[in-house]
């Protein structure tokens, strides 16, 4: 990249040295180069669809809408409401919980999983296709695939009753957040797998040729050279795991219905019954900016940290 | 080669703590795939009478064929319909944007990009009733055209994210080349970018079919009758209404899914990658 800008003033230099910095961006340099038209047609499109909501959610954070009549100013009534509302508080703790129980059980799971299948044995490249399958398929898919297996009458909980006690995982509010938990992580373990399989088999050799010679085994490898090296990916992973678990919804619509009672009721699924169930579209908006706040802070903090240059550097090892 | 030596001194003392656990998680990974196949091909009171683990007694298709006479062939054409357009409007759309992004020197082209990656923020989630605002207001609640365009616009961030990575490798050299002899922007556009970024290209296809082809949020919050549900609808509504009958349902699962598995088979890479950009999401 620094290259590339040194190589283009050097000719600037030449060819026109006095130009002034406008200029030079449309003169000599800017022939055959791609004006604004050719990003146009997307920039409107993805403004249009993605960016007129996100200022309407704003906006309608401070309206009442019910979905019919046209949506009124309400002022700060909205914001009132919801932290008057004790189902709101608990579902942010929800979501904070189920966020941290999530990071906590799929980072170890998923930094092992991806150190050994870093290594280029045929055994481990063969279960590493078969561990990516859960990847491919649709959130709705694995949700009602383990709703159907974890049921209480026709699923495997009723034929282990020495392991799961009364069968109904979804009946009391601990074991539901663990099936929850549980899910998210059968579903999304490879994708983090993969990014730690990447950065694996980008450390290089030699440190583990001279930890050989100097008499470590694969533990101590592991912890004083692989650890350490993956740093970068454990940020970026991290924080995939954050913004994923705090809009967690589709799982818990199928899974839980935030039930039982609102004992699994996470704040995208209680904004998504605010909005389609009780019509309260105002509400609803106030805990979608919330979200998108939320989201934004965490990716700045992760742009900050890695740096999305960082993120691709993690493929390269596909 | 010193990787090759490594490889040999490594291999000489396999990891047998690191093959157990591995086969621990094959196991759980294969419990309810393997719960699933076995259950739709067995009628609904064979499955309840012997369990979800035992094997099939009286092997039978119905539970396939009674999915389909329920609606789940309209289902998988809406699907088939929606990851069509949503991959077509992102290959028109995102290749021209990355390529300005890349080479584009003009102030309002980056401030564009940066556009782009501030969309990569916003959860999908948070917006889904300003959403449902505009798409009613434009009429076009209840259609399939409504969850096209928001799923587009939503797999573009990561794809211009994907696509300038692949186009930022190709060297200035050919870009000066090129322009040296004249070529306009469109003539570098087709001849030179597109050919040499063709591995983006399937990443974004790949990315931006699987984002459509699984797609629930958006179906759920803008459509509502039969004749527009994609097949996560069905399988949600399929549950809510028939949730005793587990054959049925695990065939729909089946069948939901059986389009990306064929794809994995054959063009294992590609969907690899394609799922990194998930990731990036």
């Amino acid at each position: 990249m620094s290259t590339k800008t040194l190589v283009r003033n050097e000719q600037d230099e030449e060819i026109a040295p006095r130009t002034t910095p406008t200029d030079r961006r449309d003169g000599v340099v800017g022939v055959g180069r791609p004006g604004f038209g050719w990003a146009a047609p997307a920039a409107v499109f993805f403004g249009l669809f993605a960016l007129v909501p996100l200022i309407l959610v704003a906006v309608l954070s401070f309206a009442t809408w019910n979905g019919l009549s046209d949506p009124e100013f309400a002022g700060l009534d909205n914001w009132k409401k919801l932290f008057d509302d004790p189902v709101l508080i608990q579902s942010l703790w929800l979501s904070v919980l189920l966020t941290v129980l999530g990071v906590a059980v799929q980072t170890p799971l998923s930094i092992l999983l991806g150190v050994w299948a870093a290594g280029h044995q045929r055994n481990r490249a063969i279960l590493s296709a078969i561990y990516f399958v859960p990847l491919l398929l649709s959130v709705a898919a694995v949700s009602v695939l383990w709703r159907a297996v974890l049921d209480p009458n026709f699923g495997v909980p009723a034929q282990a009753s020495w392991l799961f006690g009364d069968g109904n995982l979804f009946g009391h509010q601990a074991s539901a957040i663990g099936v929850l938990v549980f899910v998210s992580t059968w579903q999304f373990t490879p994708l983090h797998t993969l990014i730690y399989q990447g950065a694996a088999r980008a450390v290089p050799q030699v440190l583990y040729q001279a930890a050989q010679i100097d008499g470590a085994g694969t533990v101590r490898q592991f912890f004083h050279i692989t650890l350490p090296q993956l740093r970068n990916s454990i940020i970026t992973s991290m924080i995939l795991m954050v913004v994923g678990g705090l809009t967690t919804f589709d799982t818990v619509l199928i899974l839980t219905q935030g039930g039982p009672g609102t004992d699994t009721t996470i704040s995208a699924y209680y904004m998504y019954q605010k909005a389609f169930k009780s019509f309260d579209y105002g509400t609803a908006s106030a805990v979608g900016l919330l979200l998108v706040l939320v989201a934004t802070v965490i990716s700045l903090v992760m742009v900050r940290l890695s740096g999305y240059d960082k993120m691709r550097s993690t493929m390269e090892g596909l | 080669m010193t990787h090759a030596a490594t490889r040999t001194v490594r291999r000489e003392r396999p990891n047998f703590l690191a093959g157990f656990g591995s086969l621990i998680w094959l196991f759980l990974v294969g419990l309810p795939l393997y719960v699933m196949l076995v259950a739709t091909f067995q009628s609904r009171a064979d499955y309840a009478a012997n369990g979800p683990l035992s094997l099939p007694r009286h092997f039978t298709l119905d539970n396939y064929i009674d999915d389909f006479n329920n609606g789940f062939g309209q289902y998988f054409v809406n699907t088939v319909v929606v990851t069509v357009c949503v991959v077509g409007i992102v290959l028109l759309l995102v290749p021209p944007l990355a390529y300005a992004i890349v080479r584009g020197r003009g102030r309002l082209t980056s401030g564009v990009f940066r556009l782009f990656l501030l969309g990569l923020a916003i959860p999908a989630q948070a917006v889904i009733v300003p959403m449902f605002y505009v798409i009613s207001q434009a009429g076009l609640y209840d259609n399939l055209i409504g969850v096209i365009l928001p799923t587009a616009a939503f797999a573009m961030p990561v794809c211009t994210l994907i696509l300038t990575g692949s186009m930022r490798d190709i060297t200035p050299e050919l870009y000066e080349a090129m322009t040296m002899d004249g070529a306009s922007p469109r003539r570098i556009f087709f001849r030179l970018v597109l050919p040499l970024s063709r591995s983006g290209l399937s990443t974004i296809i790949v990315f931006t079919a699987l984002q459509a082809w699984n797609g629930f949020l958006f179906p759920l919050v803008l459509t509502q009758s039969a004749s527009t549900k994609v097949i996560t609808m069905g399988l949600y509504d399929f549950q809510t209404e028939h949730g005793v009958d587990i054959p049925g349902l695990l065939a729909a699962v089946v069948l939901s899914m059986l389009p990306i598995l064929i794809v994995y088979l054959f063009a294992r890479r590609a969907l690899v990658q394609g799922l990194m950009g998930v990731g990036g999401k």
